[in-house]
């Protein structure tokens, strides 16, 4: 099973969930995402990320709270378990090692 | 926000359906945030079509709910509760399961009447081992200056032809239709009809044979196959092989016995003569041989097995260019059509049997249809109206655990449980059905047995099943989404009349058909009694006509004279406004055109009170082809314009009709030659005393008429011993003539009947129903001074509205359906009566004011202190 191994969009995706804390599920997400990238989310596309990142364990999820709003349907809340703040720092680990070892030069002047 | 508007109901429900449970809330709440949305920025359409395809879009893999086997089983272990509870609420509301029941039965019988008419229709010929592989040769024939023609017949040409250049066929063979003689065995005889059929035909079709050898019975001419049925007839138990039979002068010998024929083949015979018997009669030159003779003979190909079509195809049209190259203005062309399904497969000109429109199955279909519908529509509103009763189980059932697929299957097989109890009382009404059905009309029985077969029964619980399936899926839909826990804190919350309006739209769609079919019934009965009664231009009361088959006329006419009761005598070649036609060209100077003519002698006219405008009936009693009169009508008048149409001016001008001039001697009124289908067309007398296919038109004075046609018979024993008379009555051959209409005015009344009996059982539960459930508010009405009346309206006025409602949009239907529909075919036609149109509908009013007012006078009446000391 590729299980630890992140994907580029599972990873941007795990690392939204973090950043919105205790208001993370889909549709926040989705504009969450919007925010950081610039590029337009689908939620069904999120939604599947989502749904995976369970199956492998990197997410949790619970029910909220029942509103009057969204049609009375309640919010599935998402937040990192364990195993995925393992692979987020080690996916991290792994980014920032290699970074070191660009020479300067480069990539300078290419941006 | 919620008054802006919601997404699409159906997208919604099938979201819910498809999707997993665990995934269903928080995603229908992320679409539905998403919709809001989309409202806001892009309008409520947009939004709700991305909804739409939002929820299509999540038809995945991952979402999709997986089949719980677990559910299944379930079902299987409820059976026997399913069974128990359904049983129970059938014994316990016996109105209503009556009213169902009776509805389903009387309906599903017309049903099981259309599929045994279909599989009988569609089993003809089933029994030739080689069905799907024998063709028939068909012909089209291409006058110059006409539309095409389809012929089931060929020329013989055509036959011989396939047999020496074309390798493809298995068999070939060739018959022929229209031999009748009487055969004489001994001293005894017998009027025959028979076919001539070549050596193969026995061999192309499985008609087993008895006796006889199989390779050469109709290889010599002369030689005869009878039918089992022909041969007792003939010979008795003696063993008919190698016995001559006389036909006039000539001796046949029999060479076979074929088992009689099953009833549902086209190609019908008393009796084979072999084909090599009419070739040799053939003398040199006749147009026997012709390729454009393609008038009674057939030729039908049977093809090897796994065998490409194509070949012989190809050959055929290659054939019928070259000889069609040899014919002046004309071609004939042919080309196979699978012997299967020759009985529906429309309009061939000469078609071998029976040949039913399929437009008939459609329609009779159409009509079981409608009938059915009409039961399973009572079925969903009295259940619907009823779940008040059975929530509580529902309920307590989903409370146990059962889910919406449990209780919909439970309610499912209820009905279809009850469809099959119906099944079987509707089954006893389809044998008195398919009696009265065969009984209805000579044609009938003839082209149909209704056996029941293992196929046919299997239809009929395949009906059943879909019956219960269909009238079930409403109420059981209904009962699925009972939310248990508000029907146990409190029935009376249920939704009970959330339903009204489809309820209502069912019962107007109702009456709207049975007041329409009750019109449609009123109204062609009267147009059919007016077709018979219209006048046709001359009498026709008391007239026999009597068919010579081949008698002396000027004999059995002085036989006939010398009866007392006989007034007058005439000899016609045909009867006219039958339908039958007698056709020729007429020439006017350089215009020529076709007229229908009848050849009869000096007293046809008057016998038949034809009334002439100018001139005066035949004087001349010429010899055959020495003639030198017509009489016209003044449609030739008008077609040749002769003599400007003036009848007095007419008289004198010369016609030439089959290359004999004739003079105009007398004009006659226009007449109905034809049926009241057609328009009035040319049509001119010419004389004639010596037609022996032709009839007597004996004139009677008597008030006994059977016993003067006993008279009659007698006298014609006299003469001819061989034959039976065949006499008929003018008026009951012109009945015949119209008998189509009759059949249909039957059929379609029948129809109406059972559409009322349906409709009214259904309204009549609907009504028993609300007045059940209003009872207590009557009461109170009444405790607090509603008069008896008032209450009375205040029941009825629902029903009434809707029944006013059907009959504005049946009635103007009916109209427009006959006058632009049907009655556009009849130019002779009476004008619609709207009272009749009226009576059908009060009638059918009447009734159903009855059911509501007994039931709803019922309920005023009670004693209030009754109902209400219960709570």
């Amino acid at each position: 099973m590729k299980g630890t191994n992140l994907g580029e969009f599972e990873e941007l995706v795990l690392l939204t969930i973090a950043s919105l804390a205790s208001e993370a599920y889909s549709v926040a997400i989705c504009d969450e995402l919007e925010k950081y990238t610039g590029r337009t989310a689908k939620l069904g596309v999120v939604h599947a990320v989502l749904n995976r990142l369970e199956e492998k364990g990197l997410a949790k999820s619970r029910l909220g709270e029942a509103s009057s709003t969204r049609g009375g349907k309640r919010k599935r809340f998402y937040e990192v378990s364990h195993t995925g703040k393992v692979a987020l720092t080690r996916s991290k680990e792994v980014r920032e090692n290699i970074w070191r070892n660009i020479p300067g030069f480069n990539l300078e002047g290419s941006i | 926000m919620k008054a802006n508007g919601q997404p699409p109901r159906w997208a919604t429900r099938f979201l819910q359906w498809y999707c997993r449970p665990r995934l269903l809330e928080d995603l229908e709440g992320d679409l539905f945030e998403y919709f809001e949305r989309n409202v806001k920025h892009k309008g409520l359409r947009r939004a709700r079509i991305i909804y739409a395809i939002d929820v299509i879009k999540f038809l995945r893999p991952y979402t999709i709910r997986k089949i719980e086997f677990f559910n299944l089983f379930v079902h299987w272990i409820m059976i026997g509760s399913y069974l128990k509870t359904s049983r129970r609420s059938l014994v316990r509301n016996k109105l209503f399961s009556l009213i169902n029941i009776i509805g389903l039965a009387v309906s599903m019988s017309v049903g099981l009447l259309v599929i045994a008419v279909i599989t009988d229709l569609n089993a003809y010929d089933d029994f030739h081992q080689g069905r799907d592989r024998i063709y028939r040769v068909i012909t089209t024939f291409r006058n110059a200056d006409q539309p095409p023609m389809e012929l089931a017949s060929t020329s013989v040409k055509a036959g011989k032809k396939i047999l020496e250049t074309v390798a493809g066929p298995q068999k070939v063979t060739i018959f022929r239709q229209g031999f009748s003689g009487d055969a004489r065995v001994g001293n005894a005889t017998f009027p025959l009809e028979a076919i001539w059929a070549d050596n193969s035909f026995l061999k192309v079709f499985t008609f087993p044979m008895l006796k006889g050898d199989i390779a050469t019975a109709l290889e010599e001419p002369y030689s005869l196959v009878l039918s089992e049925k022909t041969a007792r007839k003939m010979f008795g138990e003696a063993d008919p092989i190698g016995k001559p039979v006389m036909f006039d002068t000539t001796s046949y010998m029999v060479r076979g016995v074929v088992k009689d024929l099953p009833k549902l083949s086209h190609i019908r015979f008393e009796m084979l003569i072999s084909f090599a018997t009419i070739e040799a009669q053939q003398e040199e030159k006749t147009n026997f041989y012709n390729w454009d003779n393609v008038w009674s003979n057939y030729v039908y190909v049977l093809m090897p097995e796994h065998s490409e079509l194509a070949p012989v195809e190809s050959a055929l049209a290659k054939i019928s260019k070259q000889e069609s190259a040899a014919l002046k203005d004309k071609a004939v062309s042919i080309s196979l059509k699978p012997m299967l399904g020759s009985v529906l497969g429309g309009k061939l000109s000469n078609n071998v049997g029976p040949a039913i429109s399929p437009l008939v199955t459609w329609v009779l279909s159409g009509l079981a249809f409608v009938i059915i519908l009409s039961a399973c529509f009572n079925y969903t509103n009295l259940s619907v109206a009823r779940s008040l009763r059975r929530s509580r189980e529902v309920g307590i059932r989903k409370i146990i655990g059962a889910r919406k697929s449990h209780v919909l299957g439970q309610f499912m097989a209820e009905s279809v449980i009850i469809a099959m109890l119906a099944l079987v009382f509707s089954f006893g009404l389809f044998l008195f059905l398919k009696k009265e059905f065969l009984a209805l009309d000579p044609h009938i029985s003839d082209l149909l047995s209704l056996d029941l077969s293992f196929k046919t029964i299997l239809y009929f619980i395949a009906l059943a099943c879909l019956v219960g399936l269909a009238a079930g899926f409403l109420p059981a839909l209904f009962f699925s989404r009972i939310n248990a826990l508000l029907v146990m804190k409190d029935a009376s919350n249920l939704k009970l009349f959330r339903r009204v309006g489809m309820r209502k739209a069912l019962i107007v769609i109702q009456y709207t058909l049975s007041l329409f079919f009750i019109a449609a019934t009123l109204v062609g009965y009267s147009q059919y009694k007016g077709l018979l009664r219209f006048d046709l231009g001359f009498e026709t009361e008391n007239i026999v006509n009597i068919r010579l088959q081949g008698n002396k006329p000027e004999v059995l006419a002085k036989e006939f004279a010398e009866i007392p009761a006989v007034k007058e005598i005439s000899r016609s070649l045909m009867i006219t406004s039958l339908g039958s036609y007698h056709g020729s060209t007429l020439k006017y100077g350089l215009d020529s055109n076709n007229v229908w003519i009848n050849l009869v002698d000096e007293h046809y006219l008057p016998l038949h009170n034809h009334k002439l405008l100018a001139g005066t009936n035949f004087k001349l009693k010429p010899e055959k082809g020495k003639e030198s009169e017509a009489i016209v009508n003044e449609q030739v008048l008008k077609r040749f314009n002769i003599a400007k149409r003036n009848p007095e001016k007419a008289l004198g001008k010369v016609i030439t009709v089959d290359g004999q001039p004739l003079t105009i001697v007398g004009v006659i009124k226009d007449f109905h030659y034809g049926t009241l289908e057609s328009k009035i067309e040319p049509v001119m007398f010419r004389y004639s005393a010596n037609e022996p296919s032709g009839f007597l038109n004996v004139k009677i004075a008597s008030n006994d008429l059977p016993g003067t046609l006993e008279t009659l018979e007698t006298a014609w024993r006299k003469v001819d011993k061989v034959h039976p008379m065949k006499a008929k009555f003018y008026d009951d051959q012109i009945e015949e003539a119209y008998s189509q209409f009759s059949v249909m005015v039957k059929v379609i009344g029948f129809v109406a009947f059972l559409a009322i009996c349906i409709a009214s059982l259904g309204l009549f539960g609907m009504v028993v129903f609300t007045t059940e459930t209003k009872l207590k508010e009557i009461s109170i009405r009444k405790v607090l001074g509603a008069s008896e009346g008032g209450l009375v309206y205040l029941l009825c006025e629902g029903f009434l509205i809707l029944l006013i409602i059907s009959a504005l949009i049946a009635i103007p239907a009916t109209y427009f359906f006959f006058d632009k529909i049907v009655l556009e075919n009849f130019p002779y036609h009476q004008p619609i009566d709207m009272l009749e149109l009226l009576a059908g509908v009060l009638v059918v009013m009447f009734l159903a004011f009855l059911m509501i007012g007994s039931q709803t006078v019922k309920a005023a009446r009670n004693n209030p202190a009754k109902v209400l000391k219960s709570e």
